[in-house]
């Protein structure tokens, strides 16, 4: 809502207040101005001059010379282009020495051999928007009215000393999308007496019920619709001062029947609209459902086809107009309009809403519907409208209001008690400053003792529940006055919960271990979130998709984090950062269900991706390309640090996008719980980024596992003895079996297995590979001897022999 | 033999003293204390002194070995010294050489100011809440005082799966959700953190995927001024000591009274800069009392119990933080941007 500073100033006296003061003390007692805007965009020098004489430039056709007085000894001489220029008009000049917008001085000129001392305004050469430049002076200069004081401060006739408060009006505080609601909150906000208008109407004796009825199919629908006939309309322009109004709050002239319904609305909130009475085509106003598919061409020209769901004013057969949204065309007021039928009316606000959405229209007269207009304002505001145009546009106003559902509807009281105000607030407010609040806001009440039984007034629907009192009191006692306490209540634990306790672990892991966290779209493609969801195998869940998306790129939502992640190694090689190792913990989203009836799982993912150098020292020729067990050492950490490493497995494995000999499928306690493994090389080149390696994980699953306490293992009292063995496997025997084959026979004396050396390729046999081993047994009882290690390794030997087709090497 | 010795005491010295190795040191050793060296010879003279002079001369010759020996393990010490810093000299390294790196990550930015206000909000008391992303229309809106066709609808454009079922638009149907599950008994102490989803196009200051952090106390007797008092302390100790808050009354619907809550800028204390606008004063949090018809929905006494609410963007918060122009630098993950919030 855009409020001019100078048009409030008739209904509150702002003595002494600034704009800018006015728009603080607004803001802090709860409706934000978002602007301060002054309509004077550098001007000085511009006055009032009346055109004496005009006569074409001698040596130009498209130029006047004009003899204008702007109130000095002698008249001026100034050129100028305009079109529409003329002897008797009065007109904004700029003298020598003035400054437009944009600090452009006026200076003493020679045109074509002329001498030029100013400058005739347009209204846009004075900083008023192209598109609120009433039509017929869209090209040329400004003509002011008949009234207009020679040598007077132009600014002052044209309002562009005037300030416009741009308000930020949230849902709830419709009833300042008007004048008359505005001057309320101000004179509230500042204790200032109000001054509002009130319509008087000298009507004629002729009743308007001889020339229209009135029917309404559904009271809930439309509960009031009034009618005014207005006769003898002279279709004409609007005063200036009723254009420079609307101007100011951005709506653009075009003639006094349509101003003035534009100029109530603003003024009252109440959207009104004028039929052109003879146009009408009956002498009947039917309120009604629209029929499927019926059709209305609206004033914009538009044919619109409706449905059942809308309402529309009809003449009894025809729709003229689709209620609260826009008038139609037929019965369009013009230039040559002599009786008018206006409309004031009040429909129900989701009707209008559903209507201006489905038709794709927003007007200010459908924004005020549908955010709930004063239901007691709208006999007010027709009369108003009908005053206006007797005064304005010479009309006639037929006796009497032809309406059907009743005019006002009753009050509601809300309760509100001082002591609970107080409870709430945590204030100290005395009764008696509840009563100055309550004065101030124009509210009316009854008090028993600190309880306040409050008449709302019905433009503040807002307010329904002690609750809302409370607010009102608190805000006009002033926030800044709310003392400053800690709560009182009782103490309880704040924690993380243990599912929390160890995502912060992870990340704290995985950060020092060198990866970078980041955090990417949920939102993604179809086919991206058909792709490296190598965790799930062959009962696919499907997809969640959103029913409008934005874009292609953010349609569906992801059910794993790898492919954003290889967006992000894709985003930084194309900069040229070729190392990149990062992580991502977060959501993803499938279901079960073809047509989603539930909320779909969520689970929450940790995933990884390393491409690049892992480790780089090149003085000292180091350099550690990513490569698969840089991941799994990262992982196996990891499991550690969750107590899970020895119930992890990894199992070679073959999926979709990553390469078929370098991937493993992990298992905890035998179930799938996450993948590791190398970028497909096809698919590393379909995303034209360098070798990569991925890994992801259920989360809930590692958090979810049953892991006993840390419990303190006796340091060792006996030195333990070391034997390694060199084994002689097939390519195909996996190190890692062979490893857990040796623990497995190697007993309760073997304290630990580890692989020290690989070695494959020459000197070897075809199809073979040589892994050592380091045993180390340990008794916690005694000192072991040779003989005791002998018998146990033998068996080991006699095992990895017997189970793995092996040989000792050497 | 008295002189005898005394000459063999200085002669030795003068030598020690001009010994430039330890190979020479360790030949004057032997020459003068050897077994076959001028002491022993001399101590094996001894025998034809008289008897009362023998001690004296005995005691004399010891003198003279011993002041030898000690001269010699000076000088010795000494040579080692000099060869241990010749040594160690000729192994000097360039310290101005890079150091072996050492990898490090860190986390995003986000998560650094939502673990902060974790922290703080867990040493008040509260425990971390977290709910569903994608979530019903029930808890998203009309738990939250916004039913059907309600105009504030508007203010969050979202993105709708189906009828019913949406991306959270903001974190507060958690707090619906934990609020129901205390079964109208208090106190209910949460701070939510989370992803949410508006239909915005991406651009510097918005952004389709974003992140909310929201607190929710509700318990007999909290007040406003409560509220007061716990987002001062929040403001600062996020952005300092000297910080002030401002409440200007706003609208939520579902929190009744709300507010907007102001902290007084940090770069300029308030005395007006770019950061504020001119204005002294930044907006960071939305808040107020939660809405009796919230309260009620989740099984709360309204008449019984109150509570406040409060909630804000990690990413405005990140970005006045750190200076951070765009918004979209959080999801793109550039790694020179990441690698910038190593201390945060």
């Amino acid at each position: 809502m855009l409020v001019s500073y100078n048009w409030l100033k008739e209904y509150v006296d702002l003595e002494g207040v600034t704009p800018d003061e006015l728009a603080d003390r607004i803001t802090k007692s709860g409706i934000e101005v978002e602007g301060v805007e002054s309509l004077n965009k550098g001007i000085s020098g511009v006055v009032v001059g009346h055109v004496e004489a005009c006569e074409q430039h001698p040596n130009a056709d498209k130029l006047n010379v004009c003899k204008v007085n702007i109130g000095e000894d002698e008249p001026v001489q100034i050129i100028c282009g305009a079109p529409n220029v003329a002897a008797g008009q009065k007109v904004a000049v700029a003298k020598v020495g003035a400054v437009l917008p944009g600090d452009f001085k006026i200076k003493k000129a020679k045109l074509r051999g002329e001498a030029s001392h100013g400058m005739i305004c347009s209204l846009e050469e004075l900083g008023v928007d192209a598109k609120m430049v009433p039509k017929e002076f869209a090209d040329g200069i400004y003509v002011l009215q008949e009234d207009a004081e020679v040598g007077s401060d132009a600014l002052a006739a044209l309002n562009l000393d005037d300030h416009i408060l741009e308000l930020g009006l949230t849902p709830n505080r419709a009833d300042c999308l008007n004048m008359v609601g505005v001057a309320y909150e101000v004179s509230a906000v500042l204790e200032k007496q109000l001054n509002l208008p009130k319509p008087t109407l000298s009507e004629t004796t002729e009743s308007a019920s001889d020339f229209i009825s009135v029917n309404i199919d559904d009271l809930e629908d439309n509960p009031y619709y009034g009618a005014k006939v207005i006769r003898n309309i002279q279709v004409g322009p609007s005063p200036e001062w009723m254009q420079n109004r609307l101007i100011a709050a951005g709506i653009r002239p075009i003639n006094n029947v349509v101003d003035i319904t534009n100029y109530v609305l603003l003024e009252y909130g109440q959207p009104l609209h004028a039929f052109d009475y003879d146009r009408f085509g009956s002498k009947e106003i039917l309120v009604r459902r629209a029929k499927d598919g019926e059709e209305i061409v609206t004033l914009d020209d538009e044919k619109r086809k409706l449905e059942a769901h809308h309402l529309v004013i009809t003449n009894g057969s025809e729709p003229v107009a689709v209620a609260g949204v826009m008038g139609g065309a037929d019965s369009e007021v013009s230039d040559t309009t002599t009786t008018v039928l206006l409309e004031a009316a009040y429909f129900n606000p989701s009707l209008v809403r559903q209507a201006s959405k489905d038709l794709g229209l927003r007007s200010e007269s459908s924004t005020r519907f549908e955010k709930g207009i004063d239901r007691n304002r709208v006999y007010e505001a027709a009369n108003r409208a009908a005053q206006l145009l007797e005064e304005l546009a010479g009309g006639e106003v037929l006796e009497g209001m032809v309406e059907e559902g009743p005019r006002y509807v009753d009050h509601y009281n809300v309760t509100v008690s001082g002591t609970r105000a107080n409870k709430v607030l945590g204030t100290s407010i005395q009764t008696e400053d509840i009563h100055k609040i309550f004065k101030r806001l124009d509210f009316a009440y009854e008090v028993e003792e600190d309880v306040f039984n409050v008449e709302v007034p019905t433009r503040r629907p807002d307010i329904t529940l002690e609750e809302d009192l409370i607010e009102e009191i608190g805000r006009i006692y002033g926030y800044d006055r709310i003392p400053t306490t800690l709560p009182e209540g009782s103490t309880t634990p704040g924690e993380l919960n243990p599912a929390q306790k160890k995502r912060r672990l992870v990340r704290r892991y995985l950060q020092d271990s060198g990866l970078y966290q980041a955090i990417t779209y949920s939102l993604t493609t179809e086919e991206k979130a058909n792709r490296y969801h190598g965790l799930a195998t062959e009962d696919q869940p499907a997809y969640v998709g959103v029913s409008m998306p934005m874009s292609e790129e953010r349609a569906v939502l992801r059910r794993t984090i790898l492919p954003q992640l290889l967006e992000v190694v894709q985003y930084n090689q194309n900069r040229q950062i070729n190392d990149v190792a990062i992580f991502e913990v977060g959501s993803t989203y499938m279901t079960e269900e073809s047509k989603l009836k539930n909320l779909p799982n969520e689970h929450q993912k940790l995933a990884g991706a390393f491409t690049g150098l892992w480790h780089s020292h090149p003085w000292q020729q180091e350099k550690k390309p990513v490569d698969f067990y840089v991941v799994k050492g990262v992982l196996d950490g990891l499991f550690e640090k969750l107590g899970l490493n020895d119930r992890i497995v990894y199992q070679q494995a073959k999926r979709e996008g990553f390469h078929p000999g370098r991937t493993a499928i992990l298992l905890l306690d035998g179930k799938q719980i996450g993948i590791v493994g190398q970028l497909h090389p096809a698919d590393q080149k379909e995303w034209d980024i360098k070798e990569t390696y991925l890994f992801e994980l259920e989360l809930d699953e590692l958090f979810s596992a049953d892991v006993p306490p840390v419990v303190y293992n006796a340091l060792p009292r006996y030195p333990s003895i070391s034997r390694d063995i060199a084994l002689i496997l097939d390519q195909d025997v996996q190190a890692g079996e062979v490893q857990a084959g040796i623990q497995a026979a190697g007993g309760d004396l073997l304290k630990q297995v580890s692989i020290f050396d690989l070695y494959e390729g020459e000197h070897m046999d075809e199809g073979k590979k040589s892994v050592a081993y380091s045993l180390t047994y340990y008794n916690p009882e005694k000192t072991l001897t040779d003989e005791d290690v002998e018998k146990v390794h033998h068996k080991v030997i006699d095992y990895v022999k017997d189970q793995f087709n092996a040989t000792m090497r050497g | 033999m008295q002189e005898r010795l005394m000459t063999l005491q200085g002669e030795a010295v003068e030598k020690i003293e001009k010994a430039g190795s330890l190979k020479e040191l360790q030949d004057i050793r032997v020459e003068y204390l050897g077994k076959k060296g001028p002491i022993t010879e001399v101590l094996k003279g001894m025998g034809k002194l008289p008897a009362e002079e023998r001690p004296k001369m005995g005691q004399l010759a010891n003198d003279v070995r011993d002041a030898i020996t000690q001269k010699v393990e000076t000088k010795q010490e000494k040579l080692e010294r000099e060869a241990l810093d010749a040594k160690l000299s000729s192994e000097t390294i360039d310290v101005t050489l890079p150091g072996r790196p050492v990898r490090k990550g860190n986390a995003h930015p986000l998560t650094a100011v939502v673990e902060e206000i974790e922290d703080l909000f867990i040493g008040m008391g509260f425990s971390v809440a977290e709910g569903p992303e994608v979530e019903t229309d029930y808890y998203n809106f009309e738990a939250l005082n916004l039913p059907k066709n309600h105009p504030a609808r508007d203010m969050q454009d979202s993105f709708f799966i189906t009828e019913d079922i949406l991306l959270r638009t903001q974190t507060s149907p958690v707090q619906a959700r934990t609020m129901e599950k205390h079964e109208g008994r208090g106190p209910v102490k949460i701070i939510s953190p989370g992803k949410v989803y508006r239909r915005d196009t991406d651009d510097a200051t918005h952004s389709h995927q974003f992140m909310q952090i929201e607190g929710l106390y509700v318990d007999k007797n909290v007040r406003m001024s409560d509220l007061k008092g716990t987002l001062t302390l929040f403001a600062q100790k996020l952005f300092g000591a000297e910080r002030e808050i401002r409440l200007r009354p706003s609208f939520f619907p579902f929190t009744e009274p709300s507010v907007e809550v102001d902290v007084s800028c940090f770069k300029c204390n308030g005395k007006g800069c770019s950061i504020c606008k001119r204005t002294g004063w930044i907006e960071i949090l939305g808040a107020g009392m939660v809405h009796p018809n919230v309260l009620e929905m989740a099984g709360f006494d309204s008449k019984e119990y109150t509570g406040f609410a409060f909630g804000m963007g990690p990413e405005r918060i990140a970005m006045l933080k750190y200076g951070i122009d765009d918004i979209r630098h959080f999801y793109a993950n550039d790694v020179r941007f990441l690698e910038q919030f190593k201390r945060a």
